[in-house]
């Protein structure tokens, strides 16, 4: 248990690199939407193995938050060239 | 360890290895695009698939129905968002690939006037 969220911690380096590197706007939000849902991953993984259950809720919450988060951060990138 | 756990370790290993997978496509795709797809996909499977593992382990206990119920929202949530993120990308301008053939969404969008 511990090694898998060991490697889920170097998935999210891998996405920071991502985020580091970009070369464009959507690229750097692409990562940080991806660390988002791997984050919820963590968090169960995380209410497993430390055995308090509370840290499912947060997986529950975060899975929301993540999404109201990317969909402003799309919303911002679409209109940001139109007319408006 | 009984076989509750080493199936739930099972799943939960297959759901990581498709996380990795999908980190890795994130990090060597050319494209925002072909990031963006390889990505989302692997990576929602994979986050669904240590949901699965938790609740194959826990069973029908407190933890291990939150988990089967983060499965849907995750299923629902996470291919909306990468659709708005794609559309906000091309709406953008950013570029395709140069190997990239074909873009449908262009030639519908030069139909009509853009809202």
């Amino acid at each position: 248990m511990n090694t898998y969220f060991i490697i889920l911690i170097g998935c999210c380096f891998a996405c920071l690199v991502r985020a580091w590197l970009g070369r464009s706007i959507p690229d750097r939000m692409v990562a940080i939407d991806i660390m988002g849902t791997l984050a919820v991953g963590m968090t169960a993984l995380l209410a497993v193995m430390t055995k308090r259950d509370f840290f499912i809720d947060v997986a529950l919450a975060w899975i929301f938050l993540s999404f109201i988060g990317t969909v402003a951060l799309a919303k911002y990138l679409g209109h940001k060239t139109l007319d408006e | 360890m009984s076989w509750n756990e080493l199936v739930g370790m099972v799943i939960i290993g297959v759901g990581v290895a498709f996380d990795v997978f999908g980190c890795l496509g994130l990090l060597r795709l050319p494209d925002v695009y072909n990031r963006l797809q390889a990505a989302t996909k692997c990576v929602t499977f994979g986050t669904c698939g240590i949901l699965l593992g938790i609740f194959a382990m826990k069973g029908f206990s407190g933890l291990g129905v939150k988990a089967l119920v983060g499965i849907p929202f995750i299923l629902l949530t996470s291919p909306v968002g990468a659709h708005a993120l794609a559309r906000g990308a091309h709406i953008f301008g950013v570029k395709l690939w140069d190997k990239s053939v074909i873009d449908r969404y262009k030639e519908d969008r030069g139909k009509k006037p853009r809202l």
